[in-house]
């Protein structure tokens, strides 16, 4: 594909929403993920009834596309609950835009919720255990993260103080968001000292669990430009599927992020260096670093130096999670969609304290299962299309 | 030619205390975890093949676990014909397994109620 892509720009994000992150005691996963979608309903200045495309993924419940449409007592025109783990709302907004291009939908709703931290107290994962992962027991995810972590490790010599520069960056932006879960200092040495869970990675390179919920509204560009905010407007998306257990991807230290990126850059007819902030889902460490490798901020194996410099943290050339990420703002399981909700806000300068002053090219990135699922999607505000 | 049941095979043969795996011979190819189908080439030809049983550890990590309980090792080994599995690698301290490290295969008894393939350093055997 020659030249950016006739999709590019062609819809636009209008309404974005979060809603109990954190812990939000005695909420269901569908009541977290009803009102943040209300919320971002309202934010685009719609109302529910205009929504007629819905996307959703709950963790315990496989056909919440049925269940939040009979609750919010809409019609929709276009049922979505695919899942591809925490990438899956990219994926739905690569999905949202061709059929809102094709006029198959006006509105789509993209949605997630979850009360993993005060009703599961763990993880809740939708992965069905392999027959040939499971009698080893690894404690997955993150065995399978820190395997990929210790091949990085051995092919760039890359140093568990640089994982532990990730979580330190993503505290220093929490630190500017007073929606984030964990705040206060944080050093190399204190994410060192932490528990190793499965080696290299200690408990402050793993994610948070914590309810939340997140949601963002999507239309096409002429309608956009009616409703309430400005509009942020999708520029690129791909997503790429390369295995699903981590033995069986050919290069530990190699995502399918390097394509899903490549092709959602080469939509946009953009280059690294053009995005202003970029949001991706840290579940672990090792992620930042290998995704912004393979997103090509700065070249294979040198992630680890790259984010020890500074680079990546409040100040640094390249803002990454600038609302915490998973590793400090929120995790509740599959946290894609706030990397979307944190690139709208950025775009909108809606970000108060870590707001990136003048960002006008955003890119948000997702991962689903061990390092399986990679979707990208690049935003803009409306004078960049 | 459609395969018997692979994930069943594979672990009856574990059970009979035979590590065998699949390779087509038309493709030439090893394959691993059991398929009906080989990835990429799509060959459906396979037949049970005893590997070499020795390997490489291609990644390695150690899940920590609460004392007294010991660390478990948790790797990736690299079988000499090719595939990798996930697996432990045992007859050492589970933080002393190094990337590089050549491994033989083993049959062990596992969690549940089937044998599973481990590996040990080499020259332990």
């Amino acid at each position: 594909m020659n030249g950016p892509s006739s999709l590019r720009g062609k819809t636009a994000f209008v309404g974005a929403a979060t809603f109990g992150c954190g812990e939000a005691p005695g909420y269901t996963a569908m009541e977290l993920a009803a009102e943040a979608g209300r919320l971002a309903v309202e934010d685009a200045g719609l109302k529910l009834s205009d929504i007629d495309g819905l996307f959703i993924c709950l963790p315990n419940d496989f056909l919440s596309g049925l269940s939040l449409s009979e609750y919010y007592g809409i019609q929709p025109r276009m049922t979505n609950n695919s899942r591809t783990g925490g990438s899956a709302f990219l994926t739905h907004a690569e999905w949202a835009m061709l059929a809102l291009d094709a006029g198959l939908i006006d509105y789509a709703l993209i949605c997630y919720g979850s009360n993993q931290r005060t009703g599961a107290g763990k993880l809740v994962s939708a992965q069905a255990p392999s027959a040939f992962e499971f009698p080893y027991r690894p404690n997955n995810p993150v065995a399978s993260y820190a395997l990929a972590a210790s091949r990085h490790m051995h092919q760039f010599g890359t140093t568990s103080e640089q994982l532990a520069a990730v979580a330190v960056s993503a505290r220093q932006w929490a630190n500017r968001n007073p929606e984030a879960f964990r705040q206060g200092p944080l050093a190399i040495e204190d994410v060192l000292a932490t528990r190793l869970v499965a080696d290299p990675l200690h408990v402050a390179d793993c994610c948070l669990v914590t309810d939340g919920a997140a949601a963002v509204v999507m239309t096409r560009a002429d309608r956009a430009a009616d409703l309430r905010k400005t509009a942020v407007s999708l520029l690129g998306a791909a997503s790429a599927t390369w295995h699903s257990e981590i033995a069986q991807l050919a290069d530990l230290t190699v995502t399918a992020a390097s394509e899903s990126g490549q092709r959602a850059f080469a939509q946009a007819g953009l280059r690294p260096a053009d995005i202003d902030v970029v949001n991706l889902y840290d579940a672990f460490t090792i992620n930042t670093i290998l995704f912004l490798e393979d997103l090509g901020f700065c070249p294979k194996g040198e992630g680890g130096r790259f984010v020890e410099s500074g680079a990546i943290a409040p100040g640094g050339s390249l803002p990454v999670n600038t609302n915490g990420g998973g590793l400090s703002f929120c995790h509740p399981g599959m946290y894609g969609l706030f990397t979307l909700v944190e690139s709208i806000r950025q775009l909108r300068g809606e970000a108060g304290d870590r707001q990136i002053k003048g960002a006008s090219m955003a890119l948000a990135h997702g991962n689903g299962g061990t390092l399986s699922s990679q979707a990208t999607c690049i935003l803009g505000l409306p004078e960049t299309v | 030619m459609t395969q018997a049941p692979p994930t069943a095979t594979y672990f009856r043969h574990l059970n009979e205390g035979r590590f065998l795996i699949q390779r087509s011979p038309s493709t030439g190819e090893w394959v691993f975890y059991p398929r009906m189908v080989a990835p990429v080439s799509g060959a459906v030809d396979m037949e049970w093949t005893e590997p070499s049983g020795l390997g490489t550890v291609y990644a390695t990590t150690v899940k920590r676990v609460k004392p007294p309980a010991a660390n478990i090792n948790i790797a990736i080994v690299e079988l000499d014909e090719g595939p990798r599995l996930m697996t432990h690698v045992q007859g050492i301290e589970a933080d002393r397994v190094r990337i590089g490290m050549r491994v033989r295969s083993r049959i062990v008894d596992g969690p549940d109620d089937n044998k599973i393939v481990v590996f040990e350093p080499e020259s332990a055997a």
